[in-house]
């Protein structure tokens, strides 16, 4: 059983440090709705701690008001100030979701990079299409482009996620979800699966290796070029459940392959052995090499 | 003959389950052969578990969330002990142990801690604070509370027979049907909520219809204490939420046994139907609990500043509306399935609309500290610890309202705190002041106070020690349920986080203190009097525990705080007429509900293994157990007049002596 944990990328993921628009916009919005909403409840906070200490029993200087229990100006003071903020915030969260609507596609100057993932257990396939490429949990993309993801999921739930990037989408089987990214700065970075899969989801993450233009062409010119092939039969393969799977990239023979995942012309993963005892994990998947 | 029952399905290969299992079974062991031995089986059964008295229910309610709590929160300790190791290593649990355990702590803590706590409150104080006798159903009453219990049992049942579910507490489909999950943990987890949910609805259609029709003269909805009116908002809820939930799992366990395909990736199932489901059911249920919880700060905050709840009308407008919007805000809770920004616009907003009651109902109790004289009891401890704390998780509630918010921190440790800091800081703060201040009421002696509050100081800084990492890690990018990782940015977090559930830890072994120092000092902490604290609400009223009618006489009611206006003009002088007693008819003690529950229990065992002949026992046991109920002579018994002459003057005379009348300061 050697090396059970792989030398990963970097490890950041902090999303308040985003590398790209979406995930810069996701953020500046966070920031501004919490400052929005910091506005009103540090105020009351502090007015909780004010009201107990100043009325507290033994204090004999505060005023003791036992029936006073009514106020019109009060009451309306206390239902506008949320509503106000409410339609400030509201205000916000509309904007906000269409302008960031994960299946928008993103302004620029190049044509957007199509890339198809799929979700398995437990791992990712990415798919270039149009470079006729296939990998696995690794992801090569080009600074500056607008990556545009179909996404779904070979078997069951599981989301799409790189925090310095921004929006995650779920990956559902036989259905595509679609997701527009971009990565502005050479790096680095990383991806998980943010919703639970089921034994082996804690290892479901993912590098991105953000390059330049002409690293990404001189990249898809060497996989596509590459004697491993991706088809069916090595699909079918992969959709075995299986742990910690190394990073690799093949060469895609089917272009229409994440079709036929989708339209379940291949059919969903087969999940766990019929035997109650979890399936011991592999440590690499025959027939999978490591392109590094 | 035993399904796919077999020696196979103890896990001895794996300690951990083993030993907590046998610790679970040696004191359930011990506690059974004390109470033989000593003889207290009978005076159990008589006076316990037949019992149709709402407040014996009630207490008995709370006690199963409390034991509840300990095996939940062992749960929590053995996560946050995992993420702590488990950075570049596996940690002492595999995925297939830790994920049960995450799924066990969810599914335990809202089922079976939260939701028992809040109904057993609801039980017992409803019905005295609308100065009743007894709830509408009170057999129903019975068989709801068993039927919990049964629901509880077979969770912990799986810890030694077999396995619990994998999926999460709430099984998302696909990963929960037969082709990804085969064991039978999926099937404990669904039979255990199918029959508990079936008696939280027969507990959700006794209160809604209790707090309707069954009122004291003069108990106009207007005048009902503000607990009242959550109670039925939240019932309201519960009947119009809990069958979601159960014909939703319905439908997963047509899958899982007969081969429909609701949810499956074939032929036609969708999950995306299940998540809607499911949160149709799951966001009214978060103001199930929650919504107890304010009905009891609100009376907990009026009586300790000594003044009427500030804003009444304002509350009870609040309540119904929230009531009304926790129907029309379950998208939230999937901002990332990729439904149009319309959508995901429409349903953020709403969400936030939610946060307009509830702040005015912050505000409310604010000002209803303003000019009033606070005694910081362990009562009003909780509540400002719940204002300060629900504030912040009401502010990051919001925030995760906001969808483009929500892409980057929906499933992260951050939206793990957000919902910890509601349902600790709100729920479970409710739950303890409530406690504390009815404590007196069920059993006639205070709480010893210096315990309670230390506990109190100890959970609040755990939690926040424990939570506010959390957010931290959701920043970071740290997302659930995730059994070993290998960010170095994110372990001293974790260990953070792992220390306030020791702090945690520390408080809940004070509260267990404060339980046995309080029994055994009962004496000193007596109250005779019936109203420890000053109170306001018809249940301070009447004696310490409360006779099994109640009320000698029903009370009349001429405005909101009726017990605080006779004690305003009565002043010392106690009305001296002599009141004209009458027989009170009570019902009669029934083991339908034990009885029921136990057929129930084996149904739903026999159901998980598949074992077909007992299935069939179980389901005729519980049906004729309801024939042998419906088909009763006598349900209902008279205690005379004179007797209840008694026991009321024997309360009256302890009221007056001065001895009793010393209020906790």
């Amino acid at each position: 059983m050697p090396a059970p944990y792989l030398k990963r990328a970097p490890h950041v993921m902090n999303v308040l440090d985003p590398q790209g628009p979406i995930g810069a916009a996701d953020a500046t919005i966070l920031i501004d709705s919490i400052a929005i909403m910091l506005a009103i409840v540090v105020p009351t906070i502090i007015a909780i701690f004010a009201f107990a200490f100043w009325f507290r029993s033994s204090n004999a200087r505060a005023n003791y008001m036992p029936r006073w229990a009514h106020s019109g100006r009060i009451e309306l003071v206390v239902w506008s100030i949320p509503t106000l903020t409410i339609i400030l915030l509201g205000g916000v969260a509309w904007l906000g979701a269409h302008h960031l609507d994960p299946a928008k596609p993103i302004e620029g100057a190049q044509k957007a990079l199509r890339i198809q993932a799929v979700s398995l257990d437990w791992k990712w396939l990415f798919i270039y299409p149009d470079q006729k490429i296939a990998t696995i949990n690794t992801l090569t993309v080009p600074t500056g482009t607008p990556l545009q993801f179909d996404l779904t999921s070979a078997s069951v739930m599981n989301a799409f996620f790189i925090p310095q990037l921004g929006s995650m989408i779920y990956t559902m089987n036989g259905m595509t979800s679609r997701l527009n990214l971009r990565a502005d700065k050479a790096g680095t970075y990383r991806g998980l699966s943010s919703h639970f899969s089921g034994d082996g989801f804690s290892d479901m993450s993912f590098d991105v290796n953000v390059v330049s233009d002409s690293d990404f062409a001189a990249w898809t010119q060497r996989a596509a070029g590459s004697d491993l092939t991706f088809d069916a039969g090595a699909y079918s393969k992969l959709a075995q459940p299986s742990t910690k799977s190394e990073r690799a990239v093949y060469r895609l023979d089917d272009p229409h392959l994440f079709d036929a995942i989708v339209l379940q012309k291949l059919p969903p993963g087969p999940g766990p052995s019929p035997d109650p005892r979890p399936a011991a994990s592999s440590t690499s998947d025959a027939g999978v090499a490591d392109a590094r | 003959m035993l399904g796919r029952l077999s020696w196979a399905a103890v896990p001895y290969d794996q300690p951990i389950p083993m030993i907590a299992s046998g610790i679970v079974a040696l004191s359930i062991i011990a506690i059974l052969a004390w109470v033989v031995l000593k003889g207290h089986l009978p005076y159990l059964w008589h006076e316990w578990i037949t019992s149709v008295d709402h407040k014996r229910i009630g207490v008995m309610y709370v006690l199963l969330a409390m034991v509840m709590l300990l095996r939940g929160f062992s749960d929590a300790i053995m996560m946050r002990l995992q993420q702590s190791l488990a950075f570049h290593s596996a940690g002492y649990l595999p995925p297939e142990h830790y994920n049960q355990i995450f799924s066990a702590h969810g599914t335990i803590m809202i089922f079976f801690v939260a939701m028992p706590f809040v109904i057993g409150l609801m039980n017992f104080v409803v019905p005295l604070q609308l100065g009743v006798r007894d709830v509408a159903f009170p057999t129903l009453n019975s068989v709801g509370f068993w039927l919990t219990a049964t629901g509880a049992l077979l969770v912990n049942i799986s810890l030694m027979v077999g396995e619990f579910a994998r999926t999460g507490w709430l099984p998302y489909p696909p990963l929960s049907e037969l082709t990804y999950s085969p064991g039978v943990g999926v099937d404990y987890y669904l039979w255990a909520l199918q029959i508990s949910g079936v008696g939280t609805l027969v507990a959700g259609i006794n209160l809604v219809t209790t707090v309707l029709k069954i009122r004291t003269a003069g108990m106009d909805y207007l005048r009902m204490p503000m607990f009242c009116w959550t109670t039925l908002a939240t019932n309201l809820l519960i009947v119009a939420a809990f069958p979601i939930l159960t014909a939703t799992l319905a439908m997963l366990l047509l899958d899982r046994y007969l081969g429909f395909h609701f949810f499956t990736n074939e032929a036609g199932g969708n999950v995306m139907m299940f998540v809607n489901l499911i949160w149709a059911w799951g966001h009214p249920e978060v103001y199930i609990l929650v919504l107890p919880a304010f009905g009891i700060f609100s009376e907990v905050i009026s009586t300790f500043s000594g003044k009427p709840l500030f804003g009444y009308r304002s509350m009870v407008i609040a309540t119904m509306a929230i009531c009304i919007l926790s129907f029309m805000v379950w998208l939230h809770h999937f901002f990332t399935m990729g439904a149009g920004a319309d959508v995901n616009a429409i349903f953020g907003i709403a969400t936030m609309i939610i946060a307009v009651p509830t702040g005015v109902k912050v505000f409310n109790w604010l000002f209803t500290m303003y000019g009033g004289r606070i005694r910081f009891t362990a009562p009003l401890l909780w509540s400002l610890g719940f204002m300060v704390t629900f504030i912040i998780g009401g502010m990051t509630g919001v925030l995760l309202a906001v969808p483009p918010a929500d892409f980057l921190l929906h499933n992260s440790l951050f939206l793990v705190a957000h919902f910890h800091n509601v349902i600790i800081g709100g729920v479970l703060f409710g739950a303890f002041a409530g406690y504390t201040y009815w404590f007196p009421k069920a059993f006639g002696f205070r709480l010893y106070e210096p315990l309670g509050r230390a506990a109190f100081w100890f959970w609040i800084v755990g939690f926040y020690v424990a939570f506010m990492p959390l957010y931290v890690l959701g920043f970071l990018g740290m997302t659930r349920r995730m059994q070993h990782y290998d960010v170095p940015e994110w372990r001293p977090w974790l260990i953070i986080a792992a220390g306030g559930a020791v702090l945690i830890m520390i408080g809940i072994a004070l509260q267990i203190a404060q339980l046995v120092v309080s029994i055994r000092r009962r004496a000193e902490l007596r109250d005779e009097t019936g109203d420890p604290w000053d109170g306001r609400s018809l249940e301070w009223a009447t004696a310490s525990p409360p006779p099994v009618f109640n009320f000698a006489i029903l009370p009349k009611v001429d405005g909101e705080e009726p017990y605080w206006e006779q004690k305003q003009q009565a002043g010392e002088h106690a009305p001296h007429d002599k009141p004209d007693y009458q027989a009170i008819e009570m019902p009669r003690n029934s083991p339908t509900g034990f009885v029921c529950a136990f057929f129930a229990t084996i149904m739903g065992f026999a159901l998980i293994w598949h074992i077909w002949w007992m299935v069939i026992v179980g389901a005729f046991g519980a049906f004729a157990t309801f024939v042998a109920f419906a088909w009763r002579d006598h349900d209902e018994y008279l205690i005379p007049a004179a007797e209840v002459a008694r026991i009321d003057r024997e309360h009256k005379d302890a009221r007056r002596m001065p001895a009793g009348e010393a209020v906790a300061a």
